[in-house]
């Protein structure tokens, strides 16, 4: 059985047939062929899958292509700006030393852009929270907290 | 051991736009269905092989199953409801806080954007963080079947660990908080403070009128087969003098009411001790002695 499915992915629309067994991640990964987005764990756990549903993160290794019918969904590669610049998070986590060894970053990024679009403000004690479903296992958690403070007040 | 992680299954899915739709296709799939609210407990058991469907019946485009209205019986969340817009409901904030602060510390944000009051509470685990708050607050559960509807109170519903009085041909529609004047609170010990599932959790509701409880109510998580009310330690206190020495001798009927396991996240003896302590620590939030 494949079901039909409408969804926009970094502002373009598209229109796939799918198994409905298949999870939003491998559509994103391999019929998409974004490969910014990452698979760790497979349980919605680790947070490496993360990418934004109509605006708010999700994880996408636990929701169904299919459940993305007719939403928007951002990933690591739409959130640059219309010149190539980066986002002013993405820059922020260079300036910051907030990546090691990059596998959880584009999770990280978007959970914390998550954050700042509804909350341009936030606490220390929000960034940690937004980000608590995102584990970095080089443990840089310090300095992900500071570039995502940083952006915040740009 | 964890079990490994495969890919789902074949399966067939279908997204009915109406309950009568959504019951029609029960009745015809009955046990080889499986309801899909938010997933985030459904996706992760099958892709372990924990849990079998032929079919998912995507609940997801029935708009009447999700929001938040205030009625004149009291508050109806609906069983779609996402944990994230209820955490962020000023309605609920005044009305039930105890469930408020529950989904606060539950899972992380972006699996409380996902994840559904009723998905949470049809999965019956013992540590159902926004359990113990619902039991407090004396909510109901209304589950309907085509034409055939049922008002369940909460602590009615749970039978053991995973499974509830919702039969397989009925839907959670909603969830009833009465109308009450009095406080409600909620503490969660686990071993980390985020993202965790609970060692221990604790929820009470009081009403402190002329220094008595002329109402109060108790529930803990994780240290029963199912969340538990505590009758005992409610009715030692129901109309006693707001002190110290009442609340320290109806919180240690707690012992007698808990029935813990031992698990990876804590033993029996750690989770009966920890009974007692939240017992203790949450009727102080609700007691009115600030």
């Amino acid at each position: 059985m494949k079901v039909k499915v409408h969804l926009r992915v970094n502002g373009s629309a598209y229109e796939v047939e799918i198994e409905p067994r298949r999870t939003l991640l491998e559509l994103i990964r391999d019929d998409l062929e974004l490969n910014g987005t990452k698979e760790g764990c497979g349980l919605g756990e680790c947070g490496t899958c993360t990418v934004l549903l109509d605006g708010r993160p999700i994880k996408s290794c636990i929701t169904l292509a299919v459940q993305a019918d007719g939403r928007e969904v951002t990933t690591i590669e739409g959130i640059e700006g219309d010149d190539g610049t980066l986002h002013p998070i993405q820059q922020a986590f260079i300036d910051h030393g907030a990546i090691q060894c990059g596998f959880c970053t584009p999770g990280m990024v978007l959970s914390a852009k998550g954050l700042l679009d509804e909350n341009p403000r936030p606490t220390e004690l929000e960034v940690r929270e937004a980000i608590a479903g995102n584990l970095c296992r080089c443990t840089g958690y310090q300095k992900i907290v500071e570039a995502i403070l940083s952006a915040s007040s740009k | 051991m964890e079990a490994e992680v495969r890919p789902l299954p074949k399966m067939d899915y279908v997204a009915p736009s109406s309950l009568k739709e959504a019951f029609n296709l029960l009745k015809k799939y009955k046990e080889k269905a499986r309801l899909l609210a938010g997933g985030t407990d459904l996706i992760p058991k099958m892709k372990k092989g924990m849990v079998r469907a032929e079919v998912l019946i995507d609940l997801n485009r029935i708009h009447r199953l999700s929001g938040i209205k205030q009625r004149k019986d009291g508050l109806h969340i609906g069983g779609l409801t996402r944990l994230a817009e209820i955490r962020e409901s000023p309605l609920v904030k005044e009305k039930a806080p105890a469930l408020v602060q529950a989904i606060s510390l539950m899972a992380s944000p972006p699996i409380r954007n996902r994840a559904t009051l009723a998905g949470n509470l049809c999965t019956a685990s013992p540590a159902a963080d926004t359990a113990p708050p619902l039991l407090v607050l004396d909510a109901s559960v209304k589950l309907q079947s085509g034409q055939r509807e049922r008002i369940v109170p909460l602590s009615e519903f749970f039978l053991g660990p995973q499974r509830t009085v919702r039969r397989p041909d009925e839907i959670v529609i909603e969830v009833i908080i009465p109308v009450q004047e009095g406080s409600s609170a909620f503490l969660k010990l686990g071993r980390r403070k985020a993202f965790t599932l609970a060692v221990v959790s604790a929820a009470a509701f009081a009403r402190v009128r002329q220094g008595k409880f002329e109402e109060v109510r108790l529930a803990l998580g994780a240290v029963a087969p199912t969340p538990l009310r505590s009758r005992r330690v409610e009715e030692a206190l129901r109309g006693k003098e707001v002190n110290e020495e009442n609340i320290a001798r109806a919180a240690e009927l707690i012992r007698e009411e808990v029935k813990p396991i031992s698990d990876v996240r804590a033993s029996e003896e750690y989770r009966r001790e920890m009974s007692l302590v939240f017992t203790q620590r949450i009727l102080a939030k609700v007691d009115g002695r600030g």
